[in-house]
């Protein structure tokens, strides 16, 4: 199969940069549209407790911008590792504590 | 092209069942996986291990694999068979074409066979785009940056180069190359992602184009370690300048810095530099992590000053704690 030809204009573009963690809060369809996860994937990873938006439900859930992270980090464990979300989220702690303490260490 | 032995790559014999396959695959996953494992080339292994998995748990993709495998052993020159790219729709996960990490594309070689839509789970823009001629905004993608642990302090602007497939109005898909000024924010975190609205995919019917997410990634220091906001270095001290106390000159991200160390610092003692850590409103601190250096004991007045101290301090037990 011939790969795509690489277009040989070169385009620059000057791109204004935000920092997600800061200053980005994410409605439920941004973020499902951010992380590439669908809306079950993104309300299993609530009721699971890995990410905690404020609102009532779905339609006025505001997620923090750490969420994006955490999420496609989720998801990237589980479909790779073939785990459950539970098991991400277990995994996804047991990291952050290594993380911690090798940074100390 | 390269001939890649996807049994090679997962440790199993050709005549492996499909457990076999699975069992080896999910052991390498745990151990490659580039969230979980700390080995340098993770992340290339662990690609290799995913595509060989694919290749091979699969059935049939299993079989036509053996079947070029055969030819191959026989010494005939590898080259995929007419028309096995047809027939496969494009369902690459959005972050395809982009710069590392195991979402990436995997190689020509299983794409020559298996073609692109021969991963096995199909990202979001597939389904998607099944959904028909409605205007659909773009695919956010998604993008790793390695920036200096300097950039943080300064802030920066770098540029990035992306390849990504652009379908044409011809309806033909061509990678295009381009590249992103990008403005590194002063204090900017490993892990923190930045948003570059409308730089993602462009969006179908007239819809806008997604956005563009880089993760940030310090390139790996040899003297600071990033936690957060806060960094930590090892600070190697002389046993006497533990015991007396010293002013010594330590790093700093921002240069050297008059380090007051005092007395009766044990090995392990952090020194706190308020403030000298990442910037930002809250910013983070420096610390310095005090680890006592033992001089050589080669020469003969070096041993007769070990002895010294061993005389000097008679009583000493350092073991006192373990109570033998």
């Amino acid at each position: 199969m011939a790969r795509s030809p690489i277009n040989s204009v070169i385009y620059v573009t000057t791109a204004k940069s935000v920092v997600v963690e800061e200053h980005v809060v994410f409605s439920f369809t941004a973020l499902c549209q951010a992380s590439g996860a669908d809306n079950a994937e993104v309300q299993a990873l609530v009721a699971e407790g890995l990410l905690s938006p404020t609102g009532s439900g779905p339609e006025d859930w505001q997620f923090s911008g750490p969420s994006l992270l955490r999420a496609r980090a989720a998801l990237r464990l589980a479909r790779e590792l073939e785990l459950s979300l539970h098991g991400a989220a277990i995994v996804m702690d047991l990291l952050a504590e290594i993380d911690a303490l090798r940074a100390r260490r | 092209m390269e001939f890649k032995d996807y049994y090679a790559t997962l440790g199993v014999a050709r005549t492996a069942t499909q457990d076999e396959i699975k069992r080896a695959y999910r052991k390498l996953a745990r151990k490659y996986h580039p969230d979980v494992s700390k080995e340098p080339d993770a992340e290339a292994r662990f690609k290799e291990v995913a595509e060989a998995h694919e290749a091979l748990i699969d059935a049939e993709r299993r079989a036509a694999y053996d079947d070029i495998a055969q030819r191959q052993a026989n010494g005939q020159p590898f080259e995929p068979p007419p028309g096995w790219d047809t027939g496969f729709e494009y369902s690459g996960r959005g972050d395809s074409g982009m710069a590392g990490g195991p979402d990436a594309d995997f190689s020509d070689f299983f794409e020559s066979l298996f073609g692109r839509a021969g991963r096995g789970r199909s990202g979001g823009e597939g389904a998607r785009r099944a959904a028909g001629p409605m205007p659909m905004q773009g695919d956010d993608h998604h993008a790793k940056v390695l920036i200096d642990l300097q950039d943080s302090y300064h802030g920066a602007q770098r540029t990035i180069s992306l390849r990504m497939p652009v379908v044409d109005t011809t309806g033909h898909a061509t990678l295009q190359e381009r590249q992103l000024e990008v403005n590194v924010p002063k204090g900017v975190r490993q892990g923190q992602h930045l948003r570059l609205s409308g730089q993602g995919a462009m969006g179908h019917g007239g819809a806008g184009a997604g956005d563009l997410y880089l993760e940030i990634q310090f390139r790996p220091h040899p003297v600071f370690r990033v936690d957060g906001r806060d960094i930590y270095f090892d600070l190697p001290i002389a046993p006497w300048e533990a015991a007396l106390g010293a002013t010594v000159t330590a790093p700093t991200p921002e240069g050297p810095v008059q380090l007051s160390i005092p007395p009766g610092s044990s090995q392990g003692r952090r020194l706190r530099l308020k403030g000298k850590g990442l910037p930002g409103k809250a910013p983070g601190d420096l610390y310095a992590v005090l680890v006592i250096a033992l001089p050589p004991s080669g020469t003969q007045s070096a041993k007769e000053a070990y002895e010294a101290l061993g005389r000097a301090f008679a009583d000493y037990n350092p073991r006192i704690a373990l109570e033998v």
